[in-house]
């Protein structure tokens, strides 16, 4: 039984899950991560503070986390037909993953942002940074480890909520393994793809801890 | 024209429950050249009113006027465009810890749009003069307290400005590294006719490079004038005395019987 054909689907299963963690937490970077500078600098003790943009992006925020991925994933279906012109596939199940990594990524950039020390925003704020400055040139760069250990976190998160892309026809090794491993007894099939997560994530999740020390320089 | 001012000033804190008068009407005026101490004890009202002189805290009610220029009316971006000539030191340095020493130093400048080459130029400079030139590469965790506050005063010099506001600059440093910081502050003082004004609980620091001096209470002025004149409470404050001699000595080599104390027990 392992024949060519298993073992392209397995090599295309490999190529599919990683397509999609590493799309998806990207495109949730780019709506996170300036939903989390917004709420970071909207809070009460924020650069400007503006109870009611805080409000909004917390609540948005939570409604979205609050919904489990798999709800969220057929919830989103005629979205994902809208955006991507079919609802089944790898590139589909990246809307809901996306959808849902998001508010995750946007809290845990907020998190990070806040951990700077004030005195040093004081400091820059005393020279007569403006905010704008004080983003992008103190607070990014200071919380910098802290960001890029996060998104490995997040990688990590959303590589796991990828398996579930099987629900919707996505494909990656997750969805082998619920399909040859769950449906059909091929429990060889299951082992190999399961080992093969977690060989991947291991090397997500190393690679990213690497690249957050090398630039860390505060010890 | 006095190079600072301060008119009746006021600031109060308030929540739900309290109201505090962190400062109150306090009137005062400084020359330039000036070194100018505020002592007072911890919750007297220092760090709320060094703060407003470059409007860090904005006053309740109240005028700041540097050099004849009320910060009240500057619109926002006036009014960071006037803190790139108001420096600041702080009592934990609050270096950039992600960028190296000469970056540190580089930053008030590279903020101002001055370019690159420029203001490495400039910062390389600035660090020979605290004596820190072999430590542009290095990253401030990896520096003492005295050398990160080095590095702090270079980057305040940055810009060139007029003033140069001390937040309790030597409270987390030891004797001799105090006396090292005040002698460099002293002649930064006379190099570049930059006015300091320091805050401090610690009346040596005060003694030993101060020409005027304010002692601050419970958010009230209760007496200001020159070193000499002002009576200083000593019943409140302890400290030996020596004769605070500085040497200009950068080394830090100082001779132990004109160092420091921390200032006051209460």
């Amino acid at each position: 039984m392992w024949d060519s054909t298993i073992v392209n689907m397995i090599l295309e299963g490999i190529l599919q899950t990683i397509y999609m963690s590493v799309v998806s937490t990207f495109l949730g970077y780019v709506l996170g991560l300036p939903m989390g500078i917004l709420l970071t600098i909207s809070d009460v003790n924020g650069l400007k503070p503006n109870p009611i943009l805080y409000k909004i992006l917390d609540v948005v925020s939570n409604l979205v986390r609050s919904v489990p991925f798999l709800i969220l994933l057929i919830l989103l279906i005629p979205f994902t037909r809208l955006v991507v012109g079919k609802s089944y596939g790898s590139t589909a199940t990246i809307v809901p993953l996306v959808i849902s990594a998001a508010p995750y990524i946007a809290r845990m950039v907020e998190a990070s942002l806040k951990e700077v020390d004030a005195g040093v925003i004081e400091a820059a704020k005393s020279m007569g940074a403006s905010n704008a400055q004080i983003v992008f040139k103190v607070l990014l760069v200071e919380a910098r480890t802290s960001l890029i250990t996060n998104a490995t976190i997040a990688l990590g998160t959303v590589f796991g909520y990828s398996a579930m892309a099987g629900t919707v026809g996505g494909g990656g090794l997750g969805d082998i393994a619920v399909r040859y491993g769950y449906y059909r007894y091929e429990t060889d099939i299951m082992i190999v793809t399961v080992i093969l997560l977690i060989v991947l994530f291991q090397i997500f999740q190393n690679s990213g801890m690497a690249i957050a020390k090398k630039f860390d320089h505060k010890k | 024209m006095y190079e600072i001012e301060l008119k009746n000033l006021t600031k109060t804190f308030e929540d739900k429950v309290t109201k505090v008068d962190a400062i109150n009407d306090i009137s005062l005026n400084i020359e330039k050249g000036d070194i100018f101490g505020i002592i007072g004890m911890s919750g007297a009202g220092k760090s709320t009113l060094i703060r407003c002189l470059n409007y860090l805290e904005r006053p309740t009610s109240g005028q700041v006027i540097i050099e004849g220029k009320e910060l009240g009316l500057l619109s926002e971006k006036e009014l960071r465009q006037e803190r790139q000539e108001i420096s600041m030191i702080f009592q934990h340095f609050n270096l950039l810890q992600q960028k190296s020493v000469v970056e540190n130093v580089m930053f008030p400048l590279l903020l101002q749009g001055v370019k690159k080459a420029e203001a490495k130029k400039k910062a390389v400079s600035l660090l020979e003069k605290v004596g820190l030139e072999d430590k542009a590469k290095a990253y401030p965790s990896q520096l003492s307290g005295g050398q990160q506050q080095r590095v702090a005063i270079a980057r305040a010099l940055a810009t060139n400005p007029k003033i140069l506001l001390c937040d309790e600059a030597t409270s987390a440093l030891d004797p001799q590294t105090t006396a090292s910081i005040l002698s460099l502050l002293k002649r930064i003082n006379k190099e570049y006719g930059i006015t300091i004004v320091l805050i401090t609980h610690q009346m040596s620091v005060v003694k030993a490079i101060c020409n005027k001096v304010a002692v601050l209470e419970s958010g009230q002025l209760v007496d200001t004038g020159k070193i000499g004149e002002v009576s200083l409470p000593e019943d409140k404050y302890f400290w030996i005395d020596g004769d605070s001699k500085l040497t200009d000595n950068q080394s830090g080599k100082l001779d132990i019987n004109n160092s420091e104390v921390d200032g006051y027990v209460g």
